[in-house]
């Protein structure tokens, strides 16, 4: 019986580095958006009980890598890593993205530059430190990006739009690292 | 021009999408009448001063947001998030 | 000619570039005009309108005359100034506006007929006859007068854009802004220092003066190198703030690579930065007036300044035997540093009578420059003193009117700026930019000692408010001298003394304004042309409001200034849509089959963003017509694969999703079973239709709302508005899963066949009807079924993880072949839809409502929804609407075309007779003749009417009949077998 094999949004385009900036893809594992219906307190202490991650405020991120939950819009959370539990159905509406967005790592000195060049928020390391997470622009794409590291970002964008954003990261990271010449 | 978002903070225009006079939020009753209906559709206030208007965040958090804004100077005034405004608690 | 040991410029490094295709040397550190100044080049272009020979002005971005084009082919760029472009080795550059050659330029035969172009001149005369313009006037005046042209190539420059965020932004780096740089940066603030020059300094680089014992220019470069060592300071030089915006936001253009051949791979030419800045300290510095005179336009004439400018940094004397005319103690600098420098001074001229000065040179005091002699270059002076009146030979006369604040920025607001009657200018109004503050020159600081004083204490006033302690920086020693001066705008006399270098504007023209009654500032402007095109009366706007004020006996503050726009200089298109040319313009969208479509060949067509296969080519197939036939023919006999995964995909879940869903459709989606599907109609509040799609009830609350490819955002933005602004107490959670699941369309006969070949369990019409969903199990995959049909066939739609689309998409389009289907595109789609009258957006276009596309019915009479009310206006529902119909070509021509436009068989096809148009055609291979939807007035009950449908465009006419738009298993027994 023929069997179904699965395909990353970015595939061979990635890795890529230019300069002082490298991107790679993310396999995030599950990812699944959590949504409360106003009882935020439930929500979180669900989330808390059943993978140790309490909802994140806004443009804050809870966890860390493997059990990791990102804030994600108005009254939304993107849960990345387990699979969610059952029960936690019963405070929050559950939708598996896991297939919905392109995901890839941002690092490198430049990264910060590059994202500028990008993004129309300030993401320099004092203002947008590790575990700050922002719903923004990437160019014209809806964009997720938080800081992971000292020199490192996670992106999201919509999986249909990875090329566009393998394409606008690479034009980017050549322009920065044509300057550190 | 920048508006600052209750749950994102201060943003660049570009992340959001103009809709239109905040009167959207007072829809009328299926019988309140035509003028009433007329006047929820059609009617707008063109002031030199303050307005208030209704914009979402779209490519941010989301957020459906009423702005207080003059018209005259650019300031803003306000930003609430419309769910508060409409359901009294902003 | 070069100095010996002056100037800034570094002559170990020579450079060699092309002006006009002849090679000269220059340094580098020098700018094409230092550098052309050098080599005793002084024609550098021609005026506007009249042709004159011009030479340079100035030394820097307000430069009128000196515009060159830089670069060949279709990397030139014109209008770039001589005195900004910094010269390279290998540059080439050409003047503008000159043809055959700058020497001999034959439309100078303009300044011969000045008379009939003069004030108005675009009004009075080319207002009839009005043939004249394409074919005359505006190809004349193109030719005539103009600045530099484009090349009419693609541009092959890569452009780059950037956002920037700081607490201070401090707006040029002379003595003002760089101690109000040191201030903040030493105190820990987030500091920007932008500065349109390449070396930062601004007048310290072009005088002599000491500050702390050491040369200004030293003290700069140390500044500088101290700014540099800050992390929380960015340093940007060759960076023009180019507009102030609403909430702190600026515009600056950033020169990357204008000043070096040779760049890298990806580099950008030019920065559009946007920068974000909490407090802004404006220290632009000021401008230099020129004085207007009979002939004060020769090569030859510049500023005073630009003259000290050229001596101090570039080590440059522009002529040999220079003079110098000026109303303030200014101008009497220039002669100190020429003397100094051993350039012989054949004149010292000032205006005011009472006025002590010294120098080894001839002064003469209340005289005045009235005219001057020369050819292409400056020969002599005239002058007029107390005795009479003399002529002086001199091949460069420095000039000087005084000072004017460069104000610019602080009026892109709607600012205006205040008249200081003691300084004779204008200076910045205070709060004319929130969160803006003015120190030094540009704010009518003159002195050295003065500016750097401001600029630390408009640092420390922003230090404040921005809640850090301010550090004591300590004031340097510095130059205090008074600014004293006689307002001296225009020398009286006869000709045409020049105040607008740029646009040609002389003294008479404003002078002829205000006889014609265009008092007011901004129609002088406008009348005189007075301050445009690129140079936007930097130099002169004052001068001609002050001449103007004298014309028409007000006072320059009630005569008031025009209005200063963004951007102060120039910024190309190119640069501000860096990023956007190609394929950057908007996203590209890319389903999981693209690969795959494409592989097979297959054209792809944008749907918004979405690239969608056009139609699957097979081998021997010369049209894209007969491929399509092929296709359509799979549907309705065999079985075809279609991507259907744009279509928007909302999941709805939550206690009251079913509220929402009765809201927002005008039929009832509350008491739908789980496991069904309902086909929808959504309605904006004024009564159109907005959308159609299919809802799935996946449980009891949970929902998934399909919407068409084109109105996906329209409609997630449409439910968030109305769950957020209308019912927010409601508890419902939405999200989009568009992108999380493939979607494909299988149709046709054989369609529960090939899917019971990749489905685990097998579904039968029993377990499986018509409208039926849920989960399946495909190829060990956990997916979701809808038997849904958009092609009146028995159909499914078929959703996998995303990560599966594109093997499913192959698998399912292999066993469709093995059943004698395949693949199908849009153009089969489309007819498949239009043989069953199924509507797109061709129909519900913004301006039909349910009742024009015969679902008035669906409109539900027990519960309100959004668009309710408005659709049941007596309008919207008159019998003589446009009503959607179908038609059949019925006479010798057989063709449809969308677009025509529908008349009574007999009428005349004018708009009088208007009935209505076709929205979508095609060529159905079912019924075997073209086949159209449309909207006809009283659509439906003139089924059987033949009409006219004439396509104007396409000269296309055709008779149809009209028949009711299913064409095709009217009763739709077909989806459900």
């Amino acid at each position: 019986m023929a069997e179904l094999k699965a395909r990353t949004p970015c595939g061979d385009m990635l890795p890529l580095t230019h300069g002082a900036a490298t991107v790679t893809e993310l396999d995030l594992g599950h990812v699944t958006s959590v949504m409360g219906f106003g009882d935020d307190a439930a929500v979180s202490n669900a989330l808390e009980a059943a993978h140790g991650v309490a909802f994140p405020k806004p443009n804050r991120s809870t966890g860390k890598d493997g059990d990791r939950c990102i804030w994600f819009g108005l009254n939304q959370a993107l849960l990345i890593g387990p699979a969610p539990e059952e029960r936690l159905k019963e405070t929050a509406a559950l939708v598996d993205q896991s297939d919905g967005w392109c995901a890839v790592s941002l690092s490198g000195a430049a990264s910060a530059d590059v994202l500028a060049r990008m993004v129309p928020v300030d993401l320099r390391a004092g203002h947008f430190k590790r575990g700050h997470t922002v719903r923004t622009q990437l160019g014209h794409m809806m964009a997720s990006i938080t800081r992971t590291g000292v020199n490192s970002f996670m992106i999201l964008v919509f999986r249909s739009m990875a090329s566009t954003l393998v394409d606008e990261l690479g034009t980017a990271m050549q322009a920065v690292a044509s300057r550190r010449t | 021009m920048r508006l600052e978002c209750p749950i994102c903070g201060s943003r660049d225009r570009r992340e959001f999408y103009y809709q239109g006079d905040a009167v959207m939020l007072a829809r009328p009753a299926e019988d309140a009448g035509a003028d009433a209906w007329d006047s929820y559709l059609h009617l707008r206030d063109n002031p030199a001063g303050e307005t208030r208007d209704l914009w979402q965040h779209e490519a941010g958090c989301g957020a459906w947001l009423v702005v207080t804004r003059n018209t005259v100077t650019h300031a803003v005034s306000r930003v609430a998030l419309a769910a508060d405004v409409k359901g009294g608690k902003a | 000619m070069r100095i010996k040991g002056k100037g800034l410029i570094d002559r170990s490094a020579p450079v060699t570039f092309h002006f006009d295709g002849r090679g000269y040397e220059g340094f580098e550190g020098d700018t094409v005009a230092s550098a052309l100044l050098a080599n005793d080049v002084t024609l550098m272009g021609r005026s506007f309108k009249y042709h004159r020979p011009r030479g340079v002005l100035t030394a820097g971005s307000e430069e009128p005359n000196a515009l060159i084009t830089v670069g060949t082919g279709a990397a030139s760029d014109p209008n770039v100034r001589a005195t900004m472009q910094e010269t390279y080795d290998g540059l080439r550059v050409r003047s503008q506006n000159a043809w055959p050659s700058l020497d001999f330029d034959v439309m100078a035969v303009n300044n011969l007929v000045s008379p009939f172009l003069g004030a108005g001149f675009y009004y009075k005369t080319f207002m009839w006859p009005r043939k004249f313009w394409e074919k005359l006037y505006e190809p004349v005046i193109r030719r005539a007068a103009g600045l530099g042209g484009l090349s009419g190539a693609h541009n092959p420059d890569t452009y780059e854009r950037a956002f920037a965020f700081c607490d201070v932004l401090v707006i040029g780096a002379g003595p003002a802004g760089l101690m109000a740089a040191l201030t903040a940066g030493r105190a820990g603030a987030d500091v920007i220092l932008a500065d349109e020059d390449a070396l930062m300094g601004g007048r310290l680089n072009a005088e002599t003066y000491q500050i702390d014992g050491k040369p200004g220019h030293v003290w700069a470069a140390d500044a500088v190198a101290e700014l540099g060592g800050m992390d929380n300071v960015r340093l940007m030089s060759r960076t023009t703030v180019t507009g102030a915006y609403d909430q702190g936001t600026f515009g600056a253009l950033e020169r990357v690579n204008h000043h070096h051949g040779g760049r890298g791979k990806g580099a950008p030419l030019e920065c559009f930065w946007r920068i974000v800045a909490k407090h802004s300290i404006l220290a632009a510095g000021a401008i230099e007036r020129p004085i207007a005179f009979q002939n004060n336009d020769r090569p030859g004439i510049m500023t005073a300044g630009a003259v000290r400018a050229y001596l101090n940094r570039w080590g440059v004397s522009p002529g040999k035997a220079l003079t110098i005319f000026g109303n303030n103690d200014d101008a009497h600098r220039t002669a100190q540093d020429l003397a100094d420098a051993g350039v012989r001074i054949a004149a010292y001229i000032d205006s005011r009578a009472e006025v002590k000065i010294a120098g080894d040179f001839p002064i003469y005091r209340g005289a005045q420059v009235f005219n001057t002699g020369g050819g292409k270059e400056l020969e002599s002076i005239s002058i007029r003193t107390i005795s009479g009146t003399e002529k002086i030979q001199t091949d460069c006369l420095a000039m000087s009117g005084g000072w004017n604040p460069t104000v610019h920025l602080t009026c892109h607001m709607n600012g205006r700026p205040t008249w200081r009657p003691d300084i004779q200018a204008f200076v910045p109004s205070e709060g004319s930019i929130p969160g803006m503050v003015a120190a030094g020159a540009c704010n009518g600081t003159f002195s050295t000692h003065g500016c750097l004083a401001e600029g630390a204490a408009v640092a420390g006033k922003v230090l404040d408010m921005l809640g850090k302690a301010v550090p004591d920086v300590g004031l340097p020693q510095a130059e205090d001298a008074p600014y004293r001066m006689e307002p001296l705008w225009a020398v009286a006399g006869k000709g045409r003394a020049w105040l607008d270098f740029q646009n040609d504007v002389s003294v008479k023209d404003i002078k002829q304004a205000a006889v014609e009654n265009f008092r007011s500032v901004e129609h002088m402007k406008r009348y005189t042309t007075q301050g445009m095109a690129t140079d936007q009366g930097k130099n002169s706007n004052v001068g001609a409001l002050a001449v103007l004020a004298d014309a028409t006996g007000r006072g320059i503050p009630e005569t008031g200034t025009t209005t200063f726009r963004p951007p102060y200089s120039p910024v190309s298109i190119a640069s501000m849509g860096a990023g956007a040319q190609g394929a950057g313009f908007a996203p590209q969208r890319f389903t999981t089959s693209h690969r795959a479509s494409v592989e097979a060949g297959a054209p792809m067509i944008e749907a918004g963003l979405w690239y969608r296969p056009s139609y699957f080519p097979k081998a021997g197939e010369k049209t894209w017509r007969q491929s399509c036939d092929r296709e359509v023919g799979y549907v309705r006999r065999a079985v075809g694969v279609c991507d259907v995964s744009t279509l928007g995909k909302s999941d709805i879940q939550g206690p009251d999703a079913g509220k929402l869903l009765d809201f927002v459709y005008t039929n009832t989606f509350s008491t739908l079973k789980i496991g069904r599907v309902r086909y929808g109609l959504m309605l904006r509040e004024d009564g159109t239709v907005m959308d159609d799609g299919t809802c799935a009830r996946l449980g009891d609350q949970h929902f998934v709302m399909t919407t068409t490819t084109a109105a996906a955002g329209a409609v997630m933005k449409h439910l968030e508005f109305v769950a957020q602004c209308l019912h927010p107490e409601w508890q419902v959670a939405m999200t989009s899963v568009t992108e999380q699941w493939a979607q494909f369309a299988i149709a046709g006969p054989k369609a529960r066949e090939l899917l019971n070949g990749v489905l685990d369990a097998a579904i039968d019409n029993d377990s499986w009807p018509f409208m039926a969903c849920g989960d399946v199990s495909v190829l060990g995959v956990k997916g979701r079924l809808f038997r849904i049909s958009f092609s009146g066939e028995h159909a499914y739609e078929i959703a996998i993880p995303s990560r599966y689309g594109d093997s499913l998409f192959r698998e399912l389009v292999a066993r469709a072949e093995g059943l004698g289907g395949g693949a199908y595109g849009m153009e089969a789609l489309n007819v498949l839809r239009i043989e069953k009258g199924f509507i797109t957006h061709a129909e519900i276009h913004g301006r039909t409502t349910a009742f024009d596309v015969g679902m008035a019915d669906m409109i539900s009479a027990k519960k309100d929804c959004i668009g309710k009310v408005m659709a049941a206006r007596t309008g919207l529902v008159a019998a003589d609407r446009e009503r959607l119909v179908g038609m059949k070509p019925v006479g010798a021509v057989k063709l449809l075309s969308a677009g025509a436009h529908i008349f009574a068989k007999d009428a005349e096809a004018v708009r009088e007779n208007y009935q209505g148009y076709v929205t979508s055609v095609c060529f159905s291979p079912e019924i075997g003749s073209y086949v159209g939807l449309g909207f006809v007035k009283n659509g439906p009950d003139r089924y059987g009417e033949v009409m006219r449908v004439v396509d104007h465009l396409r000269e296309l006419e055709v008779e149809v009949e009209i028949c009711p738009p299913v064409f095709f298993d009217q009763e739709g027994g077909r989806a459900r077998g």
